[in-house]
């Protein structure tokens, strides 16, 4: 079923009673040309490329739970392009190019909304440093704007400008950038690749891949043997765990961030901010509650939740920047597990086994890729090579002496 | 977990008190040792859900270098030793 403005019309005269499912809940068939594992964002969209772009439609999502119910539905919802290294900024901008179309693109409203993302910064050498980011940025073709105190004071009087340590001093502005409806987004790209023939099966854990003289054949599955001609995992979090199954390791830890919302609010904050001084940032949702994570626990993790300290640091630093927050009733508090690799960055390869292709280690910076992880992956499936923006993004670039570095901070998970 | 660590030599402290390193359980290669080896040193973990060994520093206290063994899907905490008596019991 089309949405539209007269389905809509049509429904409201019907009594809303002709709506029908987004998508179906199919048995798995015996076998399929690409099996994806991971019913999230990056594999529904996996599927819906790989079906619309590269016309292979024999496809099925494998989920251990429910569409959506690991990372895509646990952040924050922030979407942006303003990296600043060659492997990173165009495949960042690519996605960005293809949230601007998504709505007409998936027939779905993913509430997409360009209200800008804004870097502060505290001190010269932090201001120099998003100089040098904006201008890698306009390199790539980006649009970036450098806006001083008094500019940002009247943008957003409510900043805590006179903080004994952390003055702000101004912020780096990409107003392309905003946020989307997280859930929407995996509601959009899973209708979509159902009506190209995508299976999506839904409360299938695999608990096996099997090998025949070392090419994937298939994944052992709590609903039974599922036959593949290539198998393609897009597990983040759970990565190394399904990799381990076909005796991939990776250079991935798993560690957990949490993510806060408040009360509902009248519009106050109009675009995505973070704080330079720490690792805060913070939006307003459309529904009015001011939506805001941090830094990661830091320690490895598979559970679904953090740790008060963590909690505690986060409101620190949300106070310190908006003295005003102090005042707001958080609701919800939520953690997602996420693969957190050496370099900070993500990888969309081949593996060194036959038939299994690899998308992992997107740190907490996955929900923005969604669209361009989908489209380079399914690329890198159909085609066997890589998409020509994704191309850094290989899985022996640690090997080899290429690590995308983005935050500077070596080979330590915990510091990305 | 990981809010309080107990540290042998001072007591249940607050995790700020603490800097934590990460697995504890790669072996430094010797240092001609072949590129495979540092690289599996570097980067490659094993990541497993459950009974884990992690290296904490006691930054703000004795400053001894800590073997943490807890649960990363429960949290909960088995022991805590000091990471040199462990490396001697090992040997």
């Amino acid at each position: 079923m089309r949405y539209s403005a007269f389905s809509i019309l049509k429904q409201a005269f019907a009594g809303n009673l002709g709506w029908k499912p987004a998508w179906r809940e199919p048995q798995p068939k015996p076998h399929y040309d690409v099996i994806i594992v991971g019913g999230g964002g990056h594999g529904l969209a996996t599927a819906y490329y790989l079906a619309k772009e590269f016309g292979i439609r024999n496809v099925a999502v494998v989920e251990k739970g429910y569409l959506g119910s690991g990372n895509v539905g646990r952040n924050t919802t922030i979407v942006r392009s303003n990296y600043m290294l060659p492997g990173n900024e165009p495949f960042y901008e690519f996605s960005l190019k293809l949230w601007e179309g998504l709505e007409r693109e998936l027939n779905y409203n993913v509430m997409f909304s360009q209200r800008g993302v804004i870097n502060l910064y505290h001190n010269d050498g932090q201001r120099d440093r998003y100089v040098r980011r904006g201008n890698a940025m306009m390199m790539e073709g980006v649009a970036a704007e450098l806006l001083d105190r008094e500019t940002l004071k009247k943008m957003m009087p409510f900043l805590n400008f006179d903080h004994a340590r952390f003055p702000i001093m101004g912020g780096l502005l990409q107003r392309r950038a905003g946020t989307a409806r997280h859930d929407a987004v995996a509601w959009g790209f899973a209708r979509g690749a159902d009506r190209l023939g995508v299976d999506l099966i839904q409360n299938c854990e695999v608990t096996g891949i099997r090998r025949e003289n070392g090419i994937v054949t298939g994944v052992e599955t709590t609903k039974g043997f599922i036959g593949c001609n290539k198998l393609a995992l897009a597990a983040a979090g759970n990565s190394s765990r399904v990799g381990e199954m076909a005796g991939l390791k990776l250079p991935i830890e798993t560690h957990v961030l949490q993510a806060f919302v408040t009360e509902g609010l009248k519009p106050c904050l109009d675009h995505v901010v973070t704080y330079g001084a720490g690792h805060f940032y913070i939006s307003q949702s459309d529904k009015g509650g001011l939506v805001f994570g941090a830094e990661l626990d830091g320690y490895s993790s598979y559970a679904q939740r953090g740790n008060l300290a963590t909690v505690e640091h986060v409101m620190e630093e949300g106070v310190a920047m908006i003295p005003g927050l102090s005042r707001v009733r958080v609701l919800r508090a939520w953690g997602g597990v996420m693969d957190m690799s050496m370099d900070g960055s993500p990888i969309i390869d081949r593996t060194p086994v036959e038939n299994l292709y690899l998308n992992c280690g997107w740190c907490y910076g996955g929900f923005k890729a969604t669209p361009a992880s989908g489209f380079c992956f399914a690329h890198l499936i159909a085609k066997e090579e890589s998409h020509h923006v994704a191309r850094a993004l290989r899985l022996d670039r640690f090997q080899r002496g290429f690590p995308i570095d983005e935050l500077g901070a070596g080979t330590q998970p915990n510091l990305h | 977990m990981a809010s309080l660590i107990s540290c042998p030599h001072c007591g249940t402290r607050p995790k700020e008190e603490f800097y934590i390193r990460g697995d504890a359980t790669p072996v430094r290669p010797a240092p001609l040792a072949d590129d495979e080896a540092w690289h599996d040193y570097v980067h490659v973990r094993a990541n497993p859900r459950g009974r884990i060994h992690e290296h904490w520093h006691h930054a703000a206290g004795c400053r001894r270098w800590l073997v943490v063994e807890r649960d990363n899907f429960t949290h909960e905490v088995f022991a805590v030793t000091d990471a040199a008596a462990q490396k001697e019991g090992a040997a």
